[in-house]
């Protein structure tokens, strides 16, 4: 497990292109980043679906949901510094409100964007999301599950947020985790490994980060869960609170700010139906700044040795 | 062309005038609500509703009908009370505007028959216009999509976005119009931020724009027959209009833009409806 690489964004692009060949109501969307999207590859197969609206993200949504209104499925995306953050109104008062089946697929989320800056990493986008009526949240883990997920949601009506990392590496590769595939079902989180001293929520990048921690902790005679919550929202509460109450311990780990985001997520489940101790791996309320995808990890607490770290100390808080 | 008869004008200005009553009765029953911007447009929205557009209110679903959006969604009332006598829900349902449990949401949602987007939020209105223009001419439907938007709404980015996007793909089967009565919220519309030369800058973005008075019917129609024959651009159809119009103490009134009459004046505004 985690030997093998694979491109989030080449995933997308194959699974609009394969979806476009069985499905007429398909269409994309693009502002201007159609190229990095790789969705371009569905427009150079289908161009008479294809439209690309340049710079202007608000318009990009619109369009979208008029689409929708007109029988579509649209997918629309960009960078995730963009969408949702410059058409969060467009986002609720259009997409939610009329539950309409646009999927906005977006790229580069998270610090991992690297040598762009500060300005462009986007730590706040499940949070944005998260709170409004009607939508999902979706955060894949691999180029796998990407291809299936991008793929299942046009048959699930209403709308979807899907939030896809640039990569790790130069090369704009993730690690492999669903290397025996991924079959996406809402709102079913995922088990990739049972311990039983503490539960490791993951998503995105942060789940091959949480294997490696587990693995690690595991030499050393502690025994970890890994779940993948895919689906931050509606999340799965069932699998949460199993793990909850045979492990006692919990951390979450992703590449987002602590607040408002999957460990958010988690912590409301927990903190409702069954207090344990949670550990929340994260960015720490804080910008960014410019740097290679690794050593931003490293300076912002985004490894496994961090998961790890946090993992004891929720192991120490159990009572 | 079509040639509107004068009886067709006769109807027009019967139900223009009814539209206006339901409005004005409607909001003082509410309590609350737009009525300037509601006023202003109601012989635009008449002649659209009942000489142009093609609609089954039996059969709000079909999937040729034209479809109207209300960009600016405040003018809800003006809207519920045309659909209503167009017979997509009994006029009793407009009672209980604003209230709670009703049918009739303070804007509209998509629960309403005959409604064909959300509205509330302004500016968003043309680009689902430009979406449905494309829905529509991928699948090869004589669908038509109007969209109202307000002059103050013009303040939005994402108009001009929309604007120019509706030119890109060349969107004849696309109107837009916009309800020029020159107020919004907090005053006049030259003062808050102005707009003119606003017919200029839909021309420069490449649209096929018709300046007309919004309470000629013979204009409006032929405003709404042209449009329909201009290929390979979309037209922008300017009403020049009268906010809160029809009732004097309304009319060119900041203050009616967003205060319901009370129930006390409505024995002045029935004198003036007649």
């Amino acid at each position: 497990m985690l030997e093998k690489m694979g491109a989030m964004r080449t995933a997308y692009g194959e699974a609009l292109v394969e979806l476009g060949a069985n499905n007429q109501r398909i269409v994309v969307v693009g502002a201007d980043t159609t190229d990095s999207l790789k969705s371009g590859m569905f427009g150079a197969k289908y161009p008479e679906r294809f439209f690309n609206l340049g710079i202007a993200e608000q318009n990009l949504i619109g369009v979208a949901a008029g689409l929708a209104f007109g029988g579509k499925v649209a997918y629309a995306g960009t960078y995730a510094i963009f969408v949702p953050g410059k058409c969060v109104d467009q986002i609720r008062n259009m997409l939610c409100y009329a539950d309409l089946d646009v999927k906005i697929v977006c790229s580069h989320a998270g610090i991992t964007v690297g040598p762009d800056g500060g300005s462009h990493e986007q730590v706040e986008d499940i949070a944005l999301m998260r709170c409004v009526p009607h939508m999902r949240v979706v955060v894949p883990a691999d180029a796998v599950a990407v291809k299936s997920i991008v793929k299942a949601i046009a048959d699930i009506p209403g709308p979807f947020y899907v939030r896809l990392t640039r990569g790790v590496i130069k090369g704009s590769n993730t690690p492999i985790v669903y290397e025996n595939g991924f079959e996406y079902k809402l709102g079913k989180a995922n088990l990739i490994r049972e311990g039983s001293d503490v539960a490791i929520f993951g998503c995105g990048i942060m789940l091959p980060e949480a294997l490696r921690a587990a693995e690690s902790l595991a030499t050393k005679g502690v025994s970890a869960s890994v779940i993948d919550i895919h689906t931050v929202k509606p999340i799965d509460e069932e699998m949460i609170l199993k793990y909850a109450r045979k492990c006692g311990a919990a951390v979450s780990a992703e590449e987002h700010n602590i607040m408002g985001g999957m460990g958010s997520a988690v912590s409301e489940v927990l903190t409702d139906q069954y207090p344990i101790p949670l550990k929340r791996v994260g960015v720490n309320d804080t910008f960014g700044e410019s740097g290679e995808a690794q050593e931003l990890l490293n300076k912002y607490g985004l490894t496994a040795a961090h998961i790890e770290d946090a993992a004891r100390q929720a192991i120490a808080m159990k009572r | 062309m079509g040639m509107a008869t004068s009886q067709e004008i006769t109807r027009l200005q019967d139900l223009a005038r009814n539209t206006r009553k339901v409005i004005l009765e409607t909001l003082a029953e509410a309590g609350s609500g737009h009525p300037g911007g509601s006023l202003s447009a109601v012989e635009l929205l008449v002649t659209l509703y009942f000489y142009k557009l093609k609609h089954d209110p039996k059969n709000p679903k079909w999937p040729d009908r034209d479809r109207f959006i209300l960009s600016k969604g405040h003018g809800a009332p003006l809207l519920y009370s045309i659909l209503a006598q167009a017979g997509y829900f009994p006029l009793s349902e407009l009672k209980s505007l604003r209230k709670l449990g009703a049918l009739l949401q303070g804007h509209p949602d998509m629960d309403i028959p005959g409604i064909e987007m959300p509205a509330g939020s302004e500016g968003i209105g043309l680009s689902v216009g430009v979406g449905q223009a494309l829905a529509a001419r991928l699948d090869g439907r004589p669908t038509r999509t109007y969209v109202l938007m307000g002059d103050g709404e013009q303040g939005e980015g994402e108009v001009w976005e929309a604007a120019m996007s509706a030119s890109k793909f060349k969107l004849d089967n696309l109107v837009g119009m916009i309800d020029r009565n020159g107020i919004q919220q907090d005053g006049l519309t030259e003062q808050i931020m102005p707009l003119e030369p606003l017919a200029a800058k839909w021309r420069a973005f490449n649209w096929n724009v018709i300046e007309v008075d919004g309470y000629d019917y013979l204009q409006l129609i032929e405003a709404f027959d042209t449009a329909e024959m201009t290929k390979n651009r979309p037209t922008m159809i300017i009403a020049h209009t009268v906010k809160g119009k029809g009732i004097s103490f309304m009319e060119w009134s900041p203050m009616y833009h967003g205060t319901a009459p009370t129930k006390e004046k409505m024995e002045d505004i029935y004198k003036e409806l007649k």
